[in-house]
């Protein structure tokens, strides 16, 4: 009954948004009063799929082996916590959790919205509707995720081992938040084309949200580059995989967008620009979701590969960002200019910060989807990795971080006092981390020098803001900005760190023997089976020391019977200085063990600037809708007025 | 500026920008990208020495040599057309073994495929698409064969 009640409320659900739709039409034909129908027709919508997306919880939580998906996911001996998370470690149930983000974002809109206009909320509300109503469609007719089976099979086939990590239960959650939040950019540019109300208003009804889907893209992000790292075993924290391409498109125009959106917001220019951004944003998201959920690509998010599915997929992209850009391309042009402001100015800083990024989106998108599209023209499998992305895309970074230091040093409309006097401190710092690399390091390669260099620079440059004001006083979006800028400083240190003085060692070893890697000596005390809830392990104990004290480490190797796989579980050791981290290989017919060690100096400083930017981006989201909160009553009160 | 000129400035720009992410990407893809190529592919010639490339196939039978430093494997890779031999240096991923599919990444040197990664199939459902094709087409040899 469970799954027959989840299936009714994504058939109801699927009606509301025709009829929001529908709704919306009428009132942009005839200025029928529609506004309030619309806003509980939205809520109702999420709430429905909400309800759906908990009869899924249920089924997977309760092993119910009835449900085909269930069957072919789970499986009764798994621990609780991946039977829940599996919910969405599976095709049609992650698809449904992105359905149902994206409805309860629209249902949020309604409640939420009170800077924009009421033609404008109600436009974008019937844009997200339609945008629902493909993704619903999907659902129902490509991808049910309660389908039965009969007679119910007496156990089900389990889940991928990579899949069974803590991980899983936090990582596509905050990435779906991330993409699908996203949507309601998209829609309130939509709406906003649609009756051209395209100012700074709108732009302040949208910086909230844009602002967190970017916090959580980058969150997601910054997790799962993390998850890459200790679960592959393979010492990378970044692999240009098309799926980590995937999540990085949306991200570099969300960021693109915060940025130009603020130019909106204070000044009032670069309109047709931001309301671009936003379509190109949400687009980005869409065609991350294809490439992943397609299964045109080779990876382990690809659950299944079913070319229906694909296509399905890429005509609700091309109908959807197809029909946006045509939106654009109409109402674009017509949009009264913004204010004038001159070369040298914040806003000027801006437009090269979008420009940057835009071309480094670029060259992301075309070197993701030039396999794809040359297989489909000659047929030819080729592929393209990290020596492209880290020759093309990887220079222009390092500009854009040095820009990075420059651009909130200049004032609005124009820049009257010295920047370049400012900026000499952190210059001479930058210098003389350049100078100290090549005398200490002459061996160091070239891009590792630079990011120190440009590391250096921005950790200083990045404060600049914050001299000369009372930092209790300051705005919380000026420290959100700062933190996010110094975090950008701290990764861009690990990066370099990382390439420049990680050493391996990869060697054969007995019980009783001692490789060393960098500063420590490791050795193998012995190999020993050891067993978990539903996998057996092998277990290799290490002693590690590097002159006092012993730490011990204990990698595994797992072997599952569910479906049938081994997994390394690499062990890991954080040092305020680094991480020492170890890999049990396989055994030699000799006796010994294979061992792949790594010291890898200040590579956590990566992720610490991963969270750092994100929660620059969380102190300015609370800023930006806290200082509306305060100095607006009268806002209050018409909000008030309007939804009591 | 006037406001009519910027919005023009702006539009430029932004094509430069359109432009110069198509170039750059052109001419690092030109040096970058690495094909994907057969054992078939090898024995005819079609790929550059030394240049990155991929290479699919199934691990043929009793093939697979440990050198003794215990971290170096040999073995073969075949199509069912054409065998190519590859040397590896590291840990091989789980699943890897005699009969199955796997990718390797590396490049071609002296005849024989030098990998720095090996990528193996997990299980039917977790197939990389490209080894999909050549399985399918393995299984239809075999057929015919018989």
């Amino acid at each position: 009954m469970i799954a027959e009640a989840g299936l009714a409320a994504l058939w109801l659900s699927t009606g509301l948004a025709a009829y929001q739709f529908v709704l919306m039409l009428l009132a942009l034909r005839s200025n029928f009063d529609v506004a309030r129908a619309m806003r509980s027709v939205a809520v109702m919508q999420g709430a429905l799929t909400l309800v759906a997306f908990a009869m899924l919880l249920l089924v997977f939580a309760s092993s119910d082996m009835s449900v085909a998906l269930v069957f072919e996911n789970s499986n009764s001996a798994k621990p609780f916590i991946y039977k829940v998370a599996g919910t969405w470690g599976n095709h049609e149930g992650s698809m449904l959790m992105w359905v149902t983000i994206l409805a309860v974002a629209g249902a949020f809109l309604a409640l939420l919205a009170h800077r924009t206009s009421e033609r404008t909320l109600i436009a974008a509300l019937g844009s997200q509707a339609l945008l629902a109503l493909g993704f619903y469609a999907f659902l129902l007719f490509a991808s049910n995720p309660f389908a039965r089976l009969f007679p119910a099979p007496p156990d089900g086939q389990g889940l991928n081992p990579l899949l069974q990590d803590p991980g899983l239960a936090f990582h596509p959650p905050t990435l779906y938040l991330g993409y699908v939040g996203l949507s309601v950019a998209f829609s309130l540019a939509v709406g906003a084309l649609l009756t051209g109300e395209v100012d700074s208003r709108l732009a302040r009804a949208m910086r909230p949200w844009v602002l967190g889907a970017w916090v959580l893209l980058t969150l997601g992000i910054t997790a799962g580059s993390y998850w890459a790292y200790y679960e592959l075993g393979w010492g990378g924290y970044w692999f240009w995989d098309p799926v980590e391409n995937a999540s990085l498109m949306p991200w570099l125009a969300a960021t693109a967008l915060l940025h130009s959106i603020n130019v909106l917001a204070a000044r009032g220019a670069l309109k047709a620009w931001t309301m671009m951004l936003a379509v190109i944003a949400f687009s980005m998201s869409m065609v991350g979701t294809f490439l992943v959920r397609s299964g045109i690509l080779t990876s382990v998010h690809a659950f299944a590969i079913d070319p229906e599915r694909g296509t399905f997929l890429l005509v609700l992209l091309t109908i959807y960002v197809g029909a946006a850009f045509i939106l654009f391309a109409v109402r674009g042009a017509t949009l009264k200019e913004g204010a004038p402001f001159e070369l040298v100015s914040r806003e000027s800083g801006l437009v090269v910060n979008n420009l940057l990024l835009s071309v480094i989106l670029g060259i992301v998108f075309v070197g993701t989807l030039y396999p794809l599209f040359i297989e489909a023209l000659t047929g030819e499998k080729l592929s393209v990795g990290a020596p492209y992305f880290n020759a093309v895309a990887g220079p222009l970074a390092l500009i854009l971080a040095v820009l990075v230091g420059v651009g909130p040093l200049l004032s609005w409309r124009r820049e009257r006092r010295p920047v370049l006097r400012r900026l000499a401190t952190p210059a001479l710092l930058g210098a003389s981390a350049l100078v100290i690399t090549i005398i200490l390091w002459p061996g160091m390669s070239i891009l590792p020098r630079l990011g120190f260099a440009v590391a250096a620079f921005l950790a200083a440059s990045s404060m600049l803001p914050m001299i000369g004001r009372n930092p209790l006083r300051a705005p919380l979006a000026t420290w959100g900005m700062v933190i996010a800028h110094f975090g950008i400083a701290v990764a861009l240190a690990g990066m370099a760190s990382n390439a420049a003085f990680t050493s391996e060692r990869l060697a054969v070893a007995k019980p009783g023997e001692t490789l060393t890697v960098g500063p420590w000596s490791v050795q193998l005390e012995g190999v020993t089976p050891t067993a978990g809830k539903n996998y057996t392990a092998l277990e290799a104990e290490l002693h590690a020391s590097r002159g006092e004290g012993i730490i011990v480490l204990k990698p595994q190797s797992h072997y599952y019977s569910d479906p049938p796989t081994e997994t390394n579980e690499s062990a890991i050791e954080t040092f305020w200085n680094g991480q020492l981290y170890t890999v049990l290989g396989k055994s030699d017919p000799s006796g010994g063990w294979q061992l792949r060690l790594w010291w890898k100096p200040f590579v956590t400083l990566i992720w610490l600037g991963g969270a750092l930017i994100a929660l620059g981006g969380a102190l300015a989201m609370l800023g930006r809708v806290s200082r509306f909160r305060w100095r607006h009553a009268a806002a209050a009160e018409w909000r008030k007025a309007r939804y009591a | 500026m006037k406001a009519k000129n910027q919005r023009l400035v702006l539009v430029v720009a932004a094509l430069a920008a359109v432009l110069a992410a198509v170039l750059l990407a052109m001419w690092g893809l030109r040096n970058q990208a690495s094909f994907f190529y057969t054992p078939a592919d090898i024995s005819a010639g079609k790929a550059t020495p030394g240049e990155a490339a991929r290479l699919g196939g199934m691990v043929k039978q009793g093939s697979i040599r440990h050198e003794p430093d215990g971290v170096t494997i040999r073995f073969l890779l075949t199509d069912g057309k054409a065998t190519t031999p590859v040397v590896y240096r590291g840990i091989v991923p789980d699943l890897f073994r005699e009969g199955s599919g796997a990718v390797a990444e590396g490049r071609i040197e002296n005849g024989t495929f030098v990998a720095d990664t090996i990528l193996a199939k997990h299980d039917e459902k977790y197939m990389p698409p490209q080894l999909g094709n050549l399985a399918a087409e393995h299984q239809a040899g075999k057929t015919l064969q018989k």
